[in-house]
């Protein structure tokens, strides 16, 4: 372990906030694009049950 | 391929005539390029000291955004008017007949914006030296402004309103002529070589000429078949 | 030339998005997990057993999340230029649904290198902003894939749009290296002076070991991502045929 406590990990010897910042963001847009997917691909199957229900089902 | 001068040379002349037709058309991107040249020194300072070092890249971006503002209309009346598709259908290739459109195109804005350069230059107090590296980096370059920016031309042909979307799409393209014309000025003024530079942008030149027209006729083929 | 012949009915295979749809389906797990875990692994590592750089202190361990992602970035971008030849090529459908779904994800990619550049740049630079060579090759790669994912958003037949975003894909992939060169050559021209973030000296293990991890950690989790989003856009695409309309019954039935 490189640091000694806790409260110096959080702190980055002063660089705390860009570093944290830097992996916030990162977190954020991996998230993003593990989601995206997902809500796309629900929001297609809701929109296509609905058009085949209208057209009398496959 | 034994028919390829005449391909060119029927298209050439109906594309030059058609140019000459509307005077009007080919003067709108050189009055917009010597607007923005007044401009900067409005919008900047008129003072030759502070004009002087920015004068090489103001005349290379102002050519950048006239040839973009051209690029628009380089297919459109085509499309409109259906010779487009009988150009794509007729079977003969049509990378001649594109060839000819954009020699005829350059002819009508990349030329006269590079003779006008050594004048304009002047009025923004480019340094003497750097005045014929730049109008020889001009003459190389606007045939490459031209021939990539067809690319994005032709791919928006068939959009009403794709003139933001076509300035996305080629701007970024233009960045390395930018550069080499914009360094050919800044080595002149320091007294060195040019002729390395010069050479790329010739090199970057016929690699275009000889690539390009391919994918414009591609583009502009997908255009016509998917409607 | 000949190929082997389990290459040859690969690539017949790969014609049908079907087949893609439900071969890539058990994949999608594993990869997510191993992503997940070797990011983990990575990060923890990088950030808090990784022995701070002498020169820079803590602030180098963005490197941990910069550096996959610019990697990512251009990476996303050859793929995509790939894809443009097999569409054009051999008129493969898949390819343009890769296409398709590869661009916002490397637009995403090259916008989150650009964001943890600038933030890296402040603590050591001391500015947000340098017109370094690789930051401003990065900020092109972002237009060229804003310009793709606009052709595609403005040409509204799904064909002429993919066949014209191949075109666009292939011309940006022949001009990325002489972007790059030409930028690297400007700048060096204007000597990049002060800042230098080129001069490292050969990393120790302790800090290059969690950077491999956790570059491929990054490109399970984009290969988990592009796989991901060219299902959707498969499904999408072909919704007119019955093996869909059958999955979504049955997806819907789940519901």
């Amino acid at each position: 372990m490189n640091f000694d406590s806790f409260g110096a990990f959080l702190a980055m010897g002063g660089h705390g906030p860009y570093v944290w910042g830097c992996y916030g963001l990162t977190l954020l847009v991996l998230l993003y694009n593990l989601l995206a997917p997902g809500r796309r691909q629900r929001r297609f199957v809701r929109e296509q049950a609905a058009r085949q229900r209208r057209s009398g089902g496959p | 391929m034994a028919k390829a001068p005449g391909l060119f040379w029927g298209q050439f002349r109906r594309d030059a005539a058609l140019a000459l037709r509307q005077p009007g058309e080919l003067a709108n991107p050189l009055a917009f390029f010597l607007l923005v040249i007044t401009l900067f020194p409005l919008g900047v300072s008129p003072e030759t000291a502070v004009l002087a070092p920015l004068a090489a890249g103001v005349l290379w971006i102002a050519a950048l955004l006239a040839t973009l503002l051209s690029l628009e209309g380089l297919f459109r009346r085509d499309r409109d008017e259906g010779t487009l598709e009988q150009l794509v259908l007729h079977g003969d290739p049509l990378v001649f007949a594109v060839l000819a459109r954009l020699t005829v195109h350059w002819l009508g804005t990349g030329l006269p914006l590079t003779l006008l350069a050594p004048l304009l230059g002047a009025m923004l107090a480019l340094p003497e030296a750097a005045r014929w590296p730049v109008t020889l980096a001009l003459a190389l370059g606007t045939p490459i402004l031209v021939l990539l920016g067809g690319v994005g031309a032709a791919l928006t042909v068939s959009l009403r309103a794709g003139g933001v979307l076509l300035a996305l799409l080629v701007l970024p393209l233009f960045i390395p002529v930018l550069i080499l014309g914009v360094s050919v000025a800044e080595l002149a003024v320091a007294g060195l070589p040019t002729g390395a530079v010069l050479a790329w942008l010739g090199a970057g030149a016929a690699l275009a000429l000889v690539t390009t027209p391919f994918a414009i006729a591609g583009a502009l083929s997908i255009a016509v078949e998917t409607g | 030339m000949k190929f082997p012949a389990p290459l040859v009915r690969l690539w017949h295979r790969l014609g049908s998005p079907r087949w893609f749809f439900e071969t890539t389906a058990p994949w999608l797990p594993w990869l997510l997990g191993l992503g997940v875990a070797l990011l983990g692994a990575g990060a923890f590592w990088g950030l808090a057993l990784a022995p701070a750089d002498y020169l820079q202190g803590n602030s180098f361990r963005i490197i941990y999340v910069h550096v996959p992602s610019a990697i990512l970035a251009q990476s996303c971008y050859m793929l995509m230029g790939s894809c443009g030849v097999v569409l054009l090529v051999w008129r493969m459908k898949l390819a343009d649904m890769v296409l398709e779904a590869a661009a916002p994800i490397g637009a995403s990619f090259t916008a989150l290198a650009l964001a943890t550049g600038a933030v890296w740049g402040k603590p050591t630079w001391g500015t947000w902003w340098a017109w370094d060579a690789r930051v401003t090759s990065m900020l092109i790669l972002l237009f060229l894939y804003l310009g793709i994912m606009g052709l595609r958003q403005a040409l509204q037949r799904p064909e002429a749009a993919g066949r014209a975003c191949a075109i666009l894909a292939i011309v940006g992939l022949v001009n990325i290296p002489i972007i790059k060169y030409s930028v690297d050559w400007w700048l060096t021209l204007h000597q990049p002076s002060t800042f230098k973030l080129t001069e490292k000296p050969a990393m120790p293990p302790s800090m290059w070991i969690p950077l491999l991890l956790s570059v491929l950690g990054f490109y399970a989790l984009f290969i988990w991502s592009v796989l991901q989003s060219t299902r959707v856009v498969v499904l999408e695409r072909e919704r007119r045929t019955q093996w869909v309309q059958n999955f979504v019954a049955a997806e819907g039935s789940k519901a």
